[in-house]
């Protein structure tokens, strides 16, 4: 009975983390194995599904809502509808040589090393911010339990809480404002490209030109 | 959000009186995700059947009446007894994984909406910050079992409803985000419970009378919610009259009921969406519900149970049938419109979102971030009524002061070592405190209890 209930307590206290991380890279790994298209793009929905789900049990709320919003339910609903849309056959599958195969492992290796690598060289204790008396406190949890929503959309509007208050002399930070706004525009430019790429191409023939 | 599966409360509540910390938290996790599997399929049972019942009383018929008595009450239970005995068929052409795992994947989406949905005052699986952000973005993951159970079936029928439904649903989600946005820059937070916490008093606070546009964005986000769902008059994913049965042509027995119990579990939780932002969520509307309630707080407290209080739950009880009534009273109105207007063209459908629906909620959006400084102009206060109290109702009061202010702190004894490690706090210096931000953090300092 104890070892059911200290694996219960595991499971929903720490183990959530260990879970989602496991069945991230399973079924990363299933979307490269995998040789069917579409059943590529159902791994890749757990997968990143489970990314999502390690962003809320780190209490990243925001980024993990935003990651089901955009890579699961708006990036990937585009690719399965491309799929869709462009397959010959019924079920389109793709096959791998072996030697791309081995290219990819080391590719891959390379990067999961360089990572692995920046990822160890950060005192993390040291650089993670801490909490400054006079922070902008609405809202029921408290910011370590995932209320980081106003944190981020101040500095979006160009304010620091977490930086510009609280250590003397600091010249207030422009936070986010350039970046955003440059990705707002460079979006918005997107859009409009998009929108006259896709338009009804109508011919103009003789007759109503010569009308007009 | 710490833990995964159980807000605070409940663990807290119960780890000072059960027998250790682990045992609360498995407790309060269990409580929390069976009370919600629950609602979630009782509901489904219940509107199938009111659905049958409207749709024979609009038709001039009287719908089911034998099974379980008077009314047919048992229908849906027998047809689920039906479904359940049913073969589980897989097309010979079908990808089989694909098709056996996407009636789970829109239940899974459906069922993820309802955790954050605030039943009443204090009652709700999980208070998350970014509530209606959360609930959007796991709604939207619905059309994907759809897309692929329609791919996925080896059907031309089911393949038609899948790309019908991916076509729709991603046009429909653009002006539903930007509707639910609305009510959201008109109350400046997105937790679905605060936003709930701000309609308390009379039925003039509700956010739909806020101002016109929010007034407008609550018939465009019924509207496009509808859509969302993929109720008539926008069901062409499953056109009976064209495509057969759409995307779940080929399924048949308990995954066929998975999409049902899926859609009929989505109508409640946009309506419970529509519920919280504009219509007042778990708050009566009259206002003196408060001056009732609020004195059964905290009283009549079992001794054994240290801080259970009965006067607390019934308020809370009260709160959350108000809140299941006014959900089931718009998903009513769903079948209303199903079962009067005829169902659209795919091209009609289109048009509807993108060149009305769309520009609409763009121009309310628009609206409702200038209507504060337009009224503040006009008026020199926030509100559009002044601020009163008429036999103990509160009129007018602005949004920003009905807003929750925390209390830390807010956890006890040994739950908290384990959850957070809080560093000690460092002082703002003298020279930026009179930023706003440092001077409203003071005036919210003054006002905790």
């Amino acid at each position: 009975m104890t070892a059911v209930l200290d694996f219960l307590f595991w499971l929903f206290h720490d183990g959530a983390v260990s879970i989602f991380g496991v069945v991230t890279v399973l079924a990363a790994i299933a979307v490269v194995v995998s040789q069917n298209v579409a059943r590529m793009a159902f791994w890749l929905i757990i997968s990143l599904g489970c990314t999502a789900g390690l962003f809320f049990s780190l209490n990243a709320d925001f980024v993990g809502a935003a990651q089901l919003l955009i890579y699961v339910g708006g990036t990937l609903v585009l690719l399965i509808f491309g799929v869709m849309l462009t397959a010959s056959g019924p079920f389109l599958s793709i096959k791998t040589s072996p030697g791309e195969g081995v290219l990819a492992g080391v590719v891959g290796a390379l990067l999961l090393s360089l990572i692995l690598y920046t990822a160890y060289a950060v005192d993390w204790v040291n650089v993670s911010p801490r909490p400054i008396q006079g922070r902008v406190e609405v809202g029921f949890n408290p910011p370590a339990e995932g209320n980081t929503t106003r944190a981020l959309g101040l500095s979006f509007l160009g304010a620091r809480p977490d930086k510009d208050l609280g250590s003397t002399g600091v010249v207030l930070t422009s936070g986010y404002l350039l970046p955003f706004e440059i990705v707002s525009v460079h979006l918005l430019v997107v859009l409009i490209g998009a929108a006259y790429l896709a338009r009804s191409k109508r011919r103009k023939d003789s007759s109503t030109e010569a009308s007009l | 959000m710490t833990l995964l599966f159980a807000a605070g409360s409940i663990a807290e509540f119960l780890q000072g009186h059960v027998y250790s910390e682990a045992w609360a938290l498995v407790i309060a996790a269990l409580i929390h995700a069976i009370l919600i599997i629950h609602f979630f399929a009782v509901a489904p049972l219940f509107y199938i059947w009111l659905e049958r019942k409207v749709a024979g009383r609009i038709q001039d018929r009287l719908g089911p009446t034998r099974v379980g008595g008077k009314f047919g009450w048992l229908q849906t239970l027998a047809d689920g007894v039906k479904l359940i005995q049913k073969e589980d068929l897989c097309p010979q052409a079908a990808d089989k994984l694909l098709f056996r795992a996407s009636p789970y994947l829109v239940f899974v989406a459906s069922f993820g909406a309802f955790i954050v949905l605030p039943w009443s005052d204090g009652w709700v699986a999980q208070n998350l910050d970014v509530g209606i952000f959360f609930m959007l973005a796991v709604m939207s993951l619905e059309v994907i079992g759809v897309i692929l159970a329609g791919y996925s079936s080896g059907s031309k029928w089911s393949l038609f409803g899948g790309m019908r439904e991916a076509a729709q649903v991603v046009s429909y989600e653009i002006p539903m985000a930007i509707c639910a946005l609305v009510p959201v820059t008109a109350a400046g937070t997105l937790n679905m419970v605060d936003i709930s916490w701000m309609q308390s008093g009379a039925f003039t606070n509700w956010l739909i009378f806020h101002d016109p546009f929010c007034l407008g964005a609550f018939f465009v986000y019924f509207t496009v919610a509808t859509a969302s769902v993929k109720r008539a008059p926008f069901d062409l994913a499953e056109a009976e009259s064209e495509l057969v049965a759409g995307f779940h042509t080929e399924y048949s027995g308990i995954r066929w009921s998975y999409f049902f119990m899926a859609e009929y579990a989505s109508m409640f939780a946009v309506s419970g969406i529509a519920t919280a932002l504009f219509l007042g969520g778990w708050n009566t509307g009259i206002g003196i519900e408060a001056a009732l309630l609020d004195p059964l707080r905290g009283t009549a407290k079992i001794g054994a149970l240290g801080g259970f209080s009965v006067g607390n739950y019934i308020a809370n009880l009260v709160g959350c049938v108000v809140f299941i009534t006014k959900g089931c009273l718009l998903v009513f109105v769903q079948m209303w419109v199903r079962w009067t207007l005829p169902r659209l063209r795919i091209d009609q459908v289109m048009v509807t979102c993108l060149k009305y629906l769309l520009p609409i909620s763009c121009f309310l959006f628009l609206g409702v971030t200038l209507w504060p400084l337009a009224v503040h102009q006009l008026t020199g206060q926030t509100t559009l009524l002044s601020q009163m109290n008429i036999g103990g109702i509160e009129f007018g009061v602005p949004l920003g002061n009905k807003a929750y202010r925390p209390i830390p702190p807010r956890h006890s004894g040994t739950f908290e070592s384990k959850t957070s490690h809080v560093e000690p706090a460092v002082e703002a210096p003298a020279e930026i405190q009179h930023t706003a931000v440092v001077r409203a953090a003071q005036m919210r300092a003054e006002v905790r209890p």
